[in-house]
């Protein structure tokens, strides 16, 4: 098979994980779309791999669903403080730190 | 015999790129969060296939247990406790949605340019088995240190956790 079309599917989905990223509202939604993310990259590093016929690609591929999974946690701890905080989770809503 | 399994490859991606890039947009566009939720799973299940096609069996059942059973059960609990609209709800995007869909275009097409150009004409070795006892050997001998890290990371993230989350 072409490595391209993995590659061009990864491309795909992280564009799609951009948009959701920056044009979403609800912070729980962003989150996902940075799964999204994470995802595509995840593709990216298993077709390297195997294109090279190199492990490195598939151990690298779990070290990331372990840090997505790390990431989910405290995102998902923060977010419930925010919502506990300001009863929304409305991202155009938290700007305490704007200048 | 590698023809027809190239055929079947072919099309199993055909139909797993297609389902998922579906289930993407829909994700992105769609007006209700758990819906949106649910999306993510149909994608992430794809990813998983194409992991298999990629002959990554550890890596795609790695995915489906922890992608699937333990961040979208997250997501949606996080959507729930933050009574996050159930149901349509109009007002789920912001207002620079239109730059956000202008942005991404963009970087998609300069990505296919890129891809296009430096990667054309390689092919991925058709391949149809991996061994999980050589993935399990390389990260016990040459990926080591990179393991243990990530084992700190996830504790870190615990405990971490635990600690935004309390209440106090």
């Amino acid at each position: 098979m072409l490595l391209n079309e993995f590659l061009f599917l990864a491309a795909f989905l992280f564009c799609v994980g951009v948009y959701g990223a920056l044009a979403r509202k609800n912070a729980v939604f962003v989150l996902m779309s940075i799964e999204l993310i994470l995802n595509a990259v995840n593709i990216n590093l298993i077709a390297f791999g195997a294109l090279t016929d190199n492990l490195a690609g598939q151990v690298f591929a779990l070290f990331i669903i372990a840090v997505a999974a790390a990431e989910v946690g405290v995102g998902l701890a923060i977010v419930l403080l925010i919502y506990r905080n300001r009863h929304s989770v409305d991202l155009g809503q938290v700007d305490l730190m704007k200048g | 015999m590698v023809h027809d399994l190239n055929v079947a490859q072919q099309i199993s991606f055909g139909v797993l790129a297609a389902a998922m890039c579906l289930s993407a947009l829909r994700m992105a566009t769609t007006k209700n969060l758990v819906h949106a939720a649910l999306y993510l799973v149909v994608v992430l299940a794809g990813a998983a296939g194409i992991y298999i096609l990629l002959a990554a069996e550890f890596v795609a059942v790695t995915q489906v247990l922890v992608y699937i059973g333990a961040i979208v059960v997250l997501m949606l609990f996080g959507l729930f406790l933050t009574r996050a609209p159930i149901g349509k709800a109009q007002d789920l995007d912001n207002d620079q949605r239109w730059l956000a869909a202008v942005v991404c275009v963009f970087l998609f097409g300069v990505l296919i340019a890129v891809l296009q150009r430096a990667f054309k004409g390689q092919h991925v070795a058709v391949r149809t088995i991996g061994r999980t006892a050589d993935i399990g050997t390389a990260i016990f001998k040459d990926y080591v240190i990179p393991f243990e890290v990530a084992s700190v990371l996830l504790l870190a993230a615990l405990v971490g956790a635990v600690v935004i989350a309390r209440r106090d």
